[in-house]
């Protein structure tokens, strides 16, 4: 019998597309589908995902639980756990409309909820530490429950199934996003659950990925020493748990983490300015764990912005388009000229270079 | 009595119509097995006193040498070897501990050969060094704490000391006086060029080899010889010895007869004292002493550097490991019960002690589920045997390896384990001086050299085929590793699955 993902390591080959207003204009989901449509013989059927940000402007206080039930008394006890950590203020079931290709679904709910200050108070935890607890809690030990989206005014939607079939599942046309990334998954073996889709998603943290890394255990066995559970055991699910890490709890920025992650080679770094050079040096020893080697590309979706980021070696294509205040990046340029043929810029970063996309001053979602 | 008499194990044979009787084995052997019969006009052999060194066999211009195991045998016996046999002779008759040297030879489990390396096929490529940059850089020392900015938010450098090398292989300790000499100059002259480090083991630092601090550890252990001031800070490192692999828990013994000279004057002790180093140090009779210990040390070099703390792979060997992480010492070493040594009790080496690969495992899993491993680095040695050895404990969770056995076989060692005898006839285990100049120290570095920069090479190699170009990423990667033929509790303890898992 297959093993589900999570009690085996699945490799997976991919495609990626993200699109970002810097203006904060909102835009449906119609034409990232249809940017990652192209790409199809880049998946294979096997996954796909949406993250959307900017979405949900009525609750943008609330974190957004999206939830895959497998059976209704996992329903009730997840319920029973949220109801006893957080205040509810809203909950129904995520709008779908019936596709051919999308079969065996779970129950979707998506809840929006805030931390009951009592609890929270007692936690002695920040906020978002509490929130971050919660979710690995339940999808450690709430046996067919799993929140694959937990950030503030930003959504996840995937399943198993080509990308452009499950954009036009959830109905993705009704959501208006700043910033929108997708993915198309490729793997090369069937576990047939929604959750092992991608994007992976921890608070505001999104990471849509095309790669294999093959510094996998030791990045895993490096952020479970700090609390993180790899319930998946994707490359997406420990690429986004050492982003939270760097950033969230230790304090580095997206650049550092970004030079930390996809770290410069010794060779490089001493070439650089002295107090550059200082800086690489201390980043890649204080953080070796966290150095990922082998092929990836990255989206980091997060609040105001998105990063995009290659392997240092460039083992995977990511190419980068400009027009006027959109940035537009994929895995392949037909992605982007899909979508915006007439581009101001179309440029392929380097290896370990981070490209950032943030939201223009005094932008407000 | 008739009874002491033991047939030799190894017999010298030689060819006499190749043999040219030019004496060369007769000068060469300080065992004094070969002597040339003039009546006669013949070399004669006494294998009763040839310690299978090959010395005589490599250096004989015609070929006409070679060693062969003795067919001499007992009736067969399963359960009573020659060998357990000849030891109980040898204890009837003196009433003694019996002596060893060089590591543990039974045929107990090598986990390193049960363990098997991956390699990239399609999903992900494999790496080539030869065309892209392959890093085997490591730094050992604490990355713990939180990170600091200045007042423009600039990232602060507040690691505390750390050291650098540029292939995860250090020399292990092996003492001035233990070894020679020219073998203590071959490993600095070896580190220094390769980017590494040696270690001076507990017999101080000659004066000729200060030069080389910057890439020397130290030693203090519980005998305290040759430890002072400049000692001290001479070093790149400090490394406390509470234990050996070889022999762990008990101390050192090296006879006043080779407390001469030089070695009298770098231990600090009188000439012809033995250097007796006790089985515990007696300032250090539990945990807390030894963090007193490492704090004094840190205090006494004014925390330029890193401390070290060494000891021996024992049972409980990964809860020891975690004191020692909160003990303030910023690197782990551990010393597998394969380890050589100069010369231990035999009963010891080969009955006391725990494999360095499940010592190892043990140790990173406890300090990781511990949340400490950062905290510390861990060095891991006893009888790494080969680069492939070295990415496997690496791949377990080490960050770099000590090697001694391959150094002093890279210096010309054939394994007889004789050290304790003080003869080598390679001029490494000895103090005789027309020994000791057989080895010149040009070319045992330069030996040294080629040795680590083959494995050096041969870890690229091994790294590149599973798409890694790094060895940070390398190190705890166990996802890369598979055992054979281990049974379920071995494999939970390696942390590994099985091959075709």
């Amino acid at each position: 019998m297959l093993e589900k993902e999570g009690k085996i390591r699945i490799p997976a080959g991919c495609a990626i597309s993200g699109i970002f207003s810097k203006s904060g204009k909102r835009i449906n989901g119609e034409s990232i589908i249809k940017s990652i449509s192209i790409m199809h013989d880049r998946s294979n059927g096997l996954g796909g995902g949406f993250a959307g940000y900017g979405i949900y402007p009525q609750y943008k206080e609330y974190y957004a639980f999206h939830v895959f039930y497998d059976t209704d008394s996992a329903k009730n006890e997840c319920e029973a756990f949220l109801d006893r950590h957080f205040d509810i203020v809203d909950m129904s079931k995520i709008p779908t409309r019936p596709h051919k290709n999308i079969t065996d679904i779970p129950l979707i709910w998506r809840y929006f909820v805030t931390p009951r200050p009592t609890k929270l108070a007692s936690s002695q935890l920040d906020e978002k530490e509490f929130v971050s607890r919660c979710v690995i809690k339940i999808n450690t030990h709430i046996d067919g429950a799993y929140v694959f989206s937990s950030g503030k005014n930003m959504g996840v939607f995937k399943a198993v199934g080509f990308p452009e079939d499950v954009g036009e599942f959830y109905r993705l046309e009704d959501y208006q996003a700043y910033c929108w990334t997708c993915h198309g998954r490729y793997p090369t073996n069937t576990p047939g659950w929604w959750g092992g889709a991608h994007p992976f998603a921890m608070l505001d943290y999104s990471i849509v990925h095309n790669g294999e890394i093959s510094s996998y255990d030791a990045n895993r066995r490096t952020v479970e020493m700090y609390g993180y559970n790899c319930t998946l055991l994707t490359d997406t699910e420990v690429i986004t748990y050492i982003f939270d890490y760097l950033v969230r709890k230790q304090g580095l920025t997206l650049t550092e983490a970004a030079n930390t992650i996809a770290a410069p080679f010794w060779s490089t770094i001493a070439k650089l300015p002295e107090e550059e050079r200082s800086r690489m040096t201390y980043l890649r020893n204080k953080y070796s764990g966290c150095l990922i080697t082998g092929p990836f590309s990255i989206l980091l979706g997060f609040e105001g912005g998105m990063m995009a980021l290659n392997d240092r070696l460039k083992l995977r294509s990511m190419v980068i388009g400009e027009k006027d205040d959109m940035a537009y990046v994929a895995s392949e340029e037909s992605a982007i000229r899909l979508i915006e043929p007439d581009l101001d810029r179309v440029w392929a970063p380097k290896g370990g270079e981070p490209v950032i996309f943030t939201l223009n001053d005094g932008v407000e979602i | 009595m008739a009874i002491n008499y033991f047939y030799p194990e190894y017999e010298v044979v030689r060819d006499t119509n190749k043999c040219i009787k030019c004496k060369v084995c007769a000068r060469q052997c300080a065992n004094l097995v070969h002597t040339y019969d003039e009546e006669g006009n013949v070399m004669l052999a006494d294998s009763s006193k040839c310690v299978n060194c090959h010395r005589c066999v490599t250096l004989c211009p015609t070929r006409a040498l070679k060693i062969v195991k003795t067919d001499h045998t007992f009736k067969e016996n399963a359960n009573w070897s020659k060998e357990s046999i000849y030891e109980i002779y040898r204890q009837a008759e003196t009433g003694g501990v019996l002596l060893s040297a060089m590591g543990n030879p039974k045929p107990l489990p090598v986990y390193w050969d049960k363990i098997l390396i991956n390699a990239s096929q399609v999903t992900n490529p494999s790496i080539d060094p030869l065309r892209e940059p392959m890093e085997t850089r490591v730094f050992l020392g604490s990355k713990s704490g939180p990170i600091e900015r200045d007042e423009n938010g600039k990232l602060v450098n507040n690691l505390k000391p750390q050291l650098e090398l540029e292939v995860p292989i250090l020399f292990s300790a092996m003492s001035y006086g233990s070894i020679s000499y020219n073998a203590h100059a071959s490993l600095a002259r070896a580190a220094t060029e390769l980017g590494t480090l040696y270690n001076t083991g507990e017999g101080g630092l000659h004066k000729d080899f200060y030069k080389y601090g910057p890439n020397t550890i130290v030693q203090v252990a519980s005998g305290r010889f040759g430890v002072f001031k400049d000692y001290l800070e001479a070093g790149a490192a400090v490394e406390i010895k509470m234990g050996q692999g070889a022999k762990p828990g008990i101390g050192g013994h090296l006879p006043g007869a080779k407390i001469v000279g030089d070695i009298s004057r770098t231990r600090m002790i009188p000439e012809g004292t033995d250097a007796i180093s006790p089985a515990p140090h007696h300032d250090i009779y539990s945990i807390e002493d030894l963090r007193q210990l490492v704090d004094s040390l840190k205090e006494a070099t004014e925390y330029k550097k890193p401390v070290i703390v060494k000891v021996a792979a024992v049972h409980n060997v990964a809860a020891i490991a975690s004191g020692i992480a909160r003990s303030g010492a910023d690197i782990i070493a551990i010393d597998g019960f394969r380890g050589g040594t100069g010369a231990a009790p035999t009963r010891i080496r080969d009955n006391v002690g725990i494999p360095i690969e499940l010592a190892l495992a043990a140790v990173d899993t406890r300090l990781r589920d511990e949340g400490i491993r950062e905290n510390v680095s861990l060095i891991v040695g006893g009888s790494v045997r080969s680069s492939a050895d070295v990415v496997k404990a690496i791949a377990l969770g080490a960050d770099a390896c000590y090697i001694a056995t391959s150094a002093l076989l890279a210096l010309g060692c054939h394994l007889c384990r004789t050290c304790n005898t003080g003869n080598c006839n390679w001029g490494i285990a000895t103090q005789r001086p027309e020994l000791v100049k057989r080895l010149n120290p040009d070319i045992g570095s330069q030996r040294l050299v080629n040795l680590v920069t083959a494995w050096q090479r041969e870890i690229k190699e091994m790294m590149g085929g599973m798409g890694i170009n790094s060895i940070e990423a390398l190190r705890g990667n166990r996802l890369m590793l598979r055992g054979v033929g281990l049974n379920e509790k071995e494999l939970e303890i390696l942390g590994i699955k099985h091959a075709g898992e």
